[in-house]
């Protein structure tokens, strides 16, 4: 180092890029000379971990990527997986957790904004989107606040850019106070003949920029998106993006017309770290440069510097590799719906990003030091669980108040049975989310086979549109998706918890009759400069990366958010649960015989699937549950462990019966037990039901209330049950049982037990108005 | 019969409206580009929903300076049908084409369900497969869909007859008479908030919306 000369940045200048002291020495290994202040700002965001996974890599390493159906994995703007009869599709998750918490409306919708361009980025037409969300308590009147906005920012861009929003997931916990989740998963139907890929190829073909203008909004994002939020976090309102979904509708339009054309050699959608990321990634994928000129580039206001070109986050714009000779051509195409579209630099032989500004080169930086030849940590992992896990794991199930037929004392105050039950389905957690996705457009397009709140799952038809190469004869098939996270199982044992995520999705795929076939993944942590951070990370990798295996549903590329870790005012760090969402998608072969959650008919016999309900108390527990946190303010115990087997053969059973016709309805339990999911089913038809459980060894709220077990409540017309149990009985031996019978209309929830009498008894419409008001309930208090 | 969907920068529910009417119904079905100003060759034109011009100023409010809005003119002048769904509605209130206004949702949310409706009349080419009075469900998806029109306009649409669809049971967005679609005097002109085109699938659940379109083509076979 001895022939660099000092370094022309404080201390405090280079930490404000989010550059460490480590990282900046470095940067001047890979330059062999001080970076100047623009390539600074590249290499702090390129080297955030938003971008480069500098913390995650080697855990990420581990997860399955390839499969019979994979044709594209992790690496490109989305996964590929192959549906059969030319039907490809493209599906990727993203956060955009930061922004939501200053900004919770743009902060939203630019998340939105971002996961689409991802999957069109790659020739696929958006046709759904589902969204994973966490918040505060709804009594925080802040929290409200973000709830509301981050809500109505998804549904501006959705609507207006014409996706439908399928699906999604809302949990409410004080462990997301002051830091919510907000993520964005988009599935695309492929409608150009050749996966669109970024690896910029051809020695001096051009480097077209189209879509928007380039302003200073959302500077610097990627790095802000990767700190920790504090109070002055309030501040960095500028890395905040402000999106425009009609401009992105009319994007997505011209940018599968130029593609269509052919002459399109890569491309690569403006995300994270705008301008650099792009160009960045596109010469170090193709293994080559690109020589970019910045006056060219279409500007929104006047007098920036060539840090804030680089660095700007503006949305809605794209960067392509095109044919020589075919400028005009694809310009043309961008022109008609008025957007911009310039030549503005060349694919070079050297593998260097340079940028030009006025007349002089701006930066030059070496394309692989930016995008590939990144820093990495491999961490330490804590050698035994930290101390609250096991602490948590001594919790049994002794320290409840003892219970009978009547109900529970608690805190001196006696609870009825159906008290309980009407107390968790008023848990916003629990509750119906009809407040949330009736503010999206969840059927435009045509093919929503299963609207929210119906099924366990959304199910989207696939039909792809006149403009597509691929044409199929009976638009037969289906696409069934799903975003799911326990992140208080994942926060008392990450590793169990993890597997649990896995596992869940896949079952809410078999309970619509789709059958598993790939995942995206969400990593949302805290710090892993943090040891329990870092062992909360990496067990948790590990737990998908066996579940994955397990339930052959390779990953095929998905998003990392560190730092999500709140600091409160005495300057305290409160990190989020361990938060690794799972968006899985699974393939429906006939869209003719797809499933819901109502009853359908009086009479038709309920039955359990799973384990039954005297259970092995290590897969079916009260151990994390709802009803735990909910009714005994208790956060303790281990998550259910996973039987991967028995989820298999629960989950394959289910989709065959839902296949023969005999399934009539299906829903997983989860959150709130078997009594949730059986008053679930209720709500959803309006229908009651009498179940008759076999008296147990168990405790009442074990039995009414414990959560795991790969279960799934199901219904089966009469005409069918004995072809039905004779399957069952081949195929899960032990583990069904017949629990009752569908009610009228309008009738009521009896729940009795052999030997203890009734415990439930409450009328459909009482279950349904506690379900239907929780959160609307609590939003009108602001 | 020929369609003609008007295709603006903006609209989202074209393909789901030629969907129905060219590969479900069976009939040509042209999509016309909002810069085009030919429509001799169409018969039925269609302003499908989403948000023209990304809706800004006002819902529909720019989709009128269109250079294909003077042929729609002339389309209407000539008495030939057009039919105005959600956003589409919106457009023929700003171009005067239909009376009132569509505003905000009386709970400032945008909303997206399947509602009740009520059929007022079946003496319009539009709605002659119905049942006078019959009870269908439409899906709705707007954030202005609350209809709006000053006393007398509203006195003279029901004097006229003029409301063909009604919210039945809950009014979901504030309409003022629980107005869900309309149509001019001459009968040949219908906007509405709802969407047949979503509920004329039996594949996705419900076709309450498809005899909207086999009325029409009832219409030209007789």
């Amino acid at each position: 180092m001895s022939t660099v000369s000092a370094s022309p940045f404080s201390p405090e200048e280079i930490a404000a890029e989010g550059i460490k002291p480590d990282e900046y020495e470095e940067i001047v290994k890979r330059l062999g000379r001080h970076p100047n202040k623009a390539e600074l700002g590249m290499f702090g965001v390129m080297w955030s971990e938003h971008c480069c996974y500098k913390n995650s890599r080697p855990l990420l390493k581990q997860f399955p990527t390839t499969g019979k159906r994979i044709l594209v994995g992790p690496g490109e703007n989305a996964g590929v997986v192959d549906f059969g009869d030319g039907l490809q599709l493209a599906f990727k998750i993203e956060s955009h957790n930061h922004p939501s918490a200053i900004e919770p409306f743009q902060g939203a919708a630019t998340g939105v904004g971002g996961i689409l361009r991802d999957i069109f980025t790659m020739g696929a037409r958006p046709i759904a989107v589902l969204n994973s969300l966490r918040f505060g308590s709804l009594d925080d009147e802040k929290t409200r606040r973000i709830f509301a906005g981050v809500v109505e920012g998804i549904a501006h861009y959705g609507n207006c850019f014409g996706v439908p929003t399928v699906g999604g997931e809302v949990y409410f916990d004080r462990a997301y106070s002051g830091n919510p989740l907000v993520n964005a998963m988009a599935i695309g139907l492929m409608e150009t003949k050749e996966i669109v890929k970024s690896g910029a190829s051809g020695i001096g073909n051009p480097v077209l920029y189209v879509g928007s203008t380039t302003g200073r909004d959302g500077m610097g994002g990627a790095s802000f998106a990767s700190a920790e939020l504090s109070e002055e976090s309030a501040d960095d309102r500028p890395a905040v993006q402000v999106g425009d979904p009609y401009l992105e509708k009319c994007l997505v339009e011209a940018c599968l017309e130029a593609f269509q054309t052919g002459f399109v050699v890569a491309a690569q959608d403006m995300g994270a770290a705008g301008i650099t990321c792009s160009t960045a990634e596109m010469a170090a994928k193709g293994g080559v440069g690109i020589d970019l000129d910045l006056d060219k580039i279409p500007v929104r206001e006047t007098g920036m510097v060539p840090y804030e070109y680089l660095l700007s986050e503006s949305q809605e714009r794209m960067l392509f590799v095109i044919e020589k000779g075919k400028e005009a051509q694809l310009i043309e195409i961008f022109k008609r719906w008025n957007l911009q579209a310039v030549v503005a630099g060349t694919v070079i032989e050297e593998a260097i990003v340079r940028i030009r500004f006025q007349g002089s080169i701006a930066a030059e930086i070496p394309a692989l030091a930016l995008a590939e030849n990144t820093p990495i940590y491999d961490r330490e992992i804590l050698p035994e669980p930290p101390d609250y896990a096991r602490t948590a794991w001594k919790w049994t199930e002794d320290e409840l108040p003892g219970c009978s037929q009547n109900g529970i004392e608690i805190a001196g105050k006696h609870c009825s049975w159906n008290d309980i039950l009407l107390q968790l389905l008023d848990t916003p957690t629990i509750a119906s989310k009809k407040w949330v996705y009736r503010q999206y457009d969840h059927q435009v397009q045509n093919n929503t086979l299963v609207v929210p709140g119906d099924g366990d799952a959304a199910v989207v038809r696939l039909r792809p549109t006149e403009k597509s190469a691929f044409k199929v004869a009976n638009a037969n098939k289906g696409v069934a998706a799903t975003v799911d996270c326990n992140s208080r199982y994942v926060y008392l044992d990450p590793f169990e918890g993890a597997k649990a995520v896995v596992a869940e999705a896949a079952r809410n795929l078999s309970c619509v009759g789709a059958e598993p076939v790939a995942v995206t993944d969400n990593l949302n942590f805290g710090s892993p400069e943090k040891a329990i951070g870092y062992w909360q990370l990496a067990s948790a990798c590990k737990g998908l990366a066996l579940a994955c295996k397990e339930f052959e549903t390779p990953v095929t590329g998905g998003n990392v958010s560190l730092y999500n870790e709140t600091i409160d005012d005495k300057g305290n760090p409160t990190p989020i649960y361990p938060t690794p969402v799972v968006g899985m998608v699974g393939i429906v072969e006939d869209v003719n015989s797809v499933c819901d959650r109502a009853w359908k008919q009086a009479g038709d016999t309920i039955y359990l699937l799973g384990q039954p309900t005297d259970p092995d108390t290590a897969e079916v527990t009260l151990g994390a549950s709802e009803y735990l946190v909910a009714i005994h303010n208790t956060i303790a115990g281990k998550p259910p462990r996973i039987n991967f087997e028995l989820e298999r053969n629960v989950q394959a059973v289910c989709r065959e019966g839902i296949r023969r016709g005999w399934v009539r309805s299906a829903h997983d339990s989860s959150e709130g037990g078997l009594a949730i999911a059986i008053a679930e089913c209720c709500i959803s038809s309006n229908r009651g039901a009498q179940i008759q459980l076999p008296e147990t060894l168990s405790r009442l709220d074990t039995v009414l209330f414990a959560e795991g077990g790969a279960r799934i409540v199901v219904s089966v017309a009469a005409e069918n049950i004995t072809a039905w149990e004779s399957y069952l009985q081949e195929h899960l031996s032990k583990n069904w049982q017949k629990l009752g019978t569908v009610g009228e209309t309008n009738a009521s929830l009896q729940i009795e037990m052999a030997n203890h009498g009734g415990l439930i008894d409450l009328s459909v419409d009482r279950l349904q108005d506690t379900y239907d008001s929780a959160i609307e309930r609590r939003i009108s208090m602001s | 019969m020929k369609f003609g969907i008007i295709v603006f920068p903006g609209s989202n529910c074209d393909r789901d409206v030629a969907y129905v009417t060219r590969d479900i119904l069976n009939q040509p079905t042209r999509m016309v580009w909002h810069g085009d100003t030919d429509l001799s060759d169409i018969d039925v034109v269609v302003i499908p929903g989403g948000f023209s011009y990304g809706d800004y100023l006002r819902c529909g409010a720019i989709a009128q300076f269109s250079p294909v809005i003077n042929s729609v003119l002339e389309h209407s002048n000539q008495g030939k049908p057009i039919l105005g769904i959600c956003n589409g509605f919106q457009i023929l209130t700003e171009l005067g084409l239909l009376p009132g206004a569509l505003i905000r949702n009386r709970d400032l949310h945008f909303i997206c369900d399947r509602v009740p409706l009520t059929v007022e009349r079946t003496d319009t080419i539009w709605t002659q497969n119905y049942d006078q009075k019959e009870t269908i469900v439409l899906p709705i998806a707007h954030g202005e869909g609350r209809y709006y029109a000053d006393d007398d306009t509203l006195a003279h649409l029901e004097d006229s007859g003029q409301v063909v669809f009604r919210y039945a049971g809950n009014n979901p967005n504030g309409s003022l008479n629980e107005i869900a679609g309309i149509c001019n005097e001459n009968g040949n002109i219908l906007g509405m908030m709802p969407h047949p085109e979503r509920a004329s699938d039996r594949l996705l659940g419900s076709e309450d919306g498809a005899s909207v379109f086999t009325g029409l083509l009832a219409v030209a076979a007789s």
